[in-house]
């Protein structure tokens, strides 16, 4: 595939991230006050993997992406990933869309891309990214005007912009409704698949998870509780039987059933 | 038809006024009919006399404006991003507050007699809060979300600063902008009702003192144009400036 680069000072590998950025974690800790959220997490992630991480409320499982994300630092313990650790290398993806309503569609995604080149390019690139996600023709638009699904695809842009080794998504679709979902599941795994970044996943839908991911964690009381590999065939159709029943086993895990 | 109705009250209590004039039942002592102060507003506007006048009382209200506003902002600005700021100057600040500004005339007076910094001070002072408590405002009700999206986007302080703080707090500042636009006429008027030797509110009192009410009648319309005017090219930036924001988009 062809990859449109930037004009950039840095490695090669920071420049083209065609290759995921492989993670690890060694007991990883983290506490608020006196409730200990993640109790000595270790954690393997090879490059260009799919993982998903599933949880109740308050499992610590937003925590831990916040940590990978390099938004929080853990109190102890460590997150190595080969390669760049920090900047544009890892993007996060949050539950709202957060766009700068003041901006218009278009400058909102060159947030994605600090401020590597010249204007214009950053322009051209955005538009790039944006046809990606399939909203081209809106890059003059003010947020206010588009959907929730849209505005998440624009969130989707502009954490694509840069080009990331690693994509940290926060329960990227909980405000969506049921179709927008489904639409924008597809499009996540389909960019994943072009792009070959390494997908980190947080969500409380095991459907999701199962839609998504090659691996799913359970994340218990702080600390990984289940580790399963998703071995099915890629486009995922909901409703598959195989996928069914890895969601049976996970949410019997996690409703103790 | 829409556009015409909201004029229609305006017009007949105009016709009232004037019927009411012409067959006596106002005498022009107390309020001259409108011909008559469109007379005498002929009449200031040949003479050079109002443009003199308007030009004095618009420069003392920019220049106050700007000074007050400016401090204002900086001060809004400041307190909103550093808590240690505001923990050394708020409270003095609003100390200072719940001193009515115009009751400091006399002591203006006193400290710069009656020429232009007097004005200007007062101006400068009145404007200076609103402007001050609605940058204060908008800076700290910023949406802590997308800041820590900026950070998390690796802005610059620099960057967040400009690219999010700012334009965030913009439709709070511009509330103070227009409420400080308010405050400044008023301050105005009366600053140079009481003491002054030049502008329109001179050019009321001088005439009050010759009993020419027409004068008076029109010098007090020249202030409600100047608000109205002030205020028109507020709400237009305003619209410009916030456009993003369906609330403001067709106003």
């Amino acid at each position: 595939m062809t990859v449109t680069v930037l004009d950039r000072t840095g490695s090669p590998e920071m420049r083209i991230s065609t290759r995921g950025a492989a993670v690890r974690l060694r007991g990883v800790t983290q506490r608020f006050g006196a409730k200990t959220v993640l109790a000595g997490i270790d954690l393997d992630i090879p490059a260009g993997q799919f993982v998903a991480v599933v949880g109740r409320s308050g499992c610590g499982k937003s925590t831990l992406l916040r940590l990978i994300a390099g938004l929080d630092a853990p109190r102890s313990g460590t997150i190595e990933m080969d390669g760049a650790t920090a900047g544009d290398a890892v993007r996060l993806m949050f539950q709202e869309p957060r766009l700068l309503p003041w901006a218009r569609v278009g400058a909102n995604v060159e947030v994605g891309l600090g401020r590597a080149g010249d204007r214009a390019a950053r322009r051209r690139a955005a538009v790039e990214v944006l046809a990606q996600v399939g909203l081209a023709d809106r890059a003059a638009e003010w947020p206010s005007v588009l959907s929730g699904g849209q505005k998440q695809r624009v969130a989707l842009a502009r954490a694509l912009a840069s080009h990331p080794r690693l994509l940290a998504f926060d329960e990227p679709l909980g405000a969506l409704d049921a179709l927008t979902r489904i639409e924008m599941q597809a499009l996540i795994a389909q960019v994943w698949q072009d792009k070959g970044f390494t997908a980190i996943v947080v969500t409380h839908d095991v459907s999701e998870a199962v839609a998504l991911a090659d691996r799913i964690l359970v994340l218990e009381a702080g600390v990984v509780a289940m580790d399963l590999a998703v071995d099915l065939p890629r486009p995922r159709r909901h409703g598959d039987a195989a996928a069914a029943a890895i969601e049976g086993r996970i949410l019997d895990r996690l409703l103790r059933r | 038809m829409r556009r015409i109705t909201p004029w229609l009250l305006p017009l007949a209590i105009l016709l009232l006024w004037q019927a009411s004039a012409s067959f006596g039942l106002i005498r022009p002592q107390i309020l001259p009919a409108p011909t008559e102060v469109g007379a005498a507003a002929w009449r200031l506007t040949r003479s050079g006399e109002l443009w003199t006048n308007v030009e004095v009382s618009a420069w003392r209200a920019l220049l106050g404006f700007a000074i007050g506003g400016g401090i204002g902002f900086a001060f809004g600005l400041l307190n909103g991003l550093s808590r240690r700021a505001e923990v050394v100057t708020d409270t003095t600040l609003q100390m200072v507050r719940n001193i009515p500004h115009l009751a400091l005339i006399p002591l203006v007076i006193l400290w710069f007699g009656i020429d232009e910094t007097a004005k200007i001070f007062l101006v400068a002072l009145g404007v200076f809060f609103p402007i001050y408590v609605n940058t204060l405002h908008g800076v700290r009700s910023v949406d802590r979300q997308l800041l820590e999206m900026g950070r998390a986007y690796g802005m610059s302080d620099r960057a967040l600063l400009w690219r999010i703080v700012l334009p965030g707090a913009l439709p709070a500042i511009f509330v103070g902008l227009r409420y400080g636009l308010g405050i400044m006429w008023l301050t105005l008027i009366v600053a140079e009702t009481i003491s002054a030797s030049s502008g329109i509110g001179f050019m009321a009192m001088n005439a009050r003192e010759f009993m020419l009410v027409d004068v008076v009648v029109f010098s007090i319309l020249v202030y409600a144009a100047l608000g109205k005017l002030a205020d028109t090219v507020a709400r237009a930036l305003e619209r410009i400036c916030l456009a993003w924001n369906p609330v403001y988009a067709k106003g």
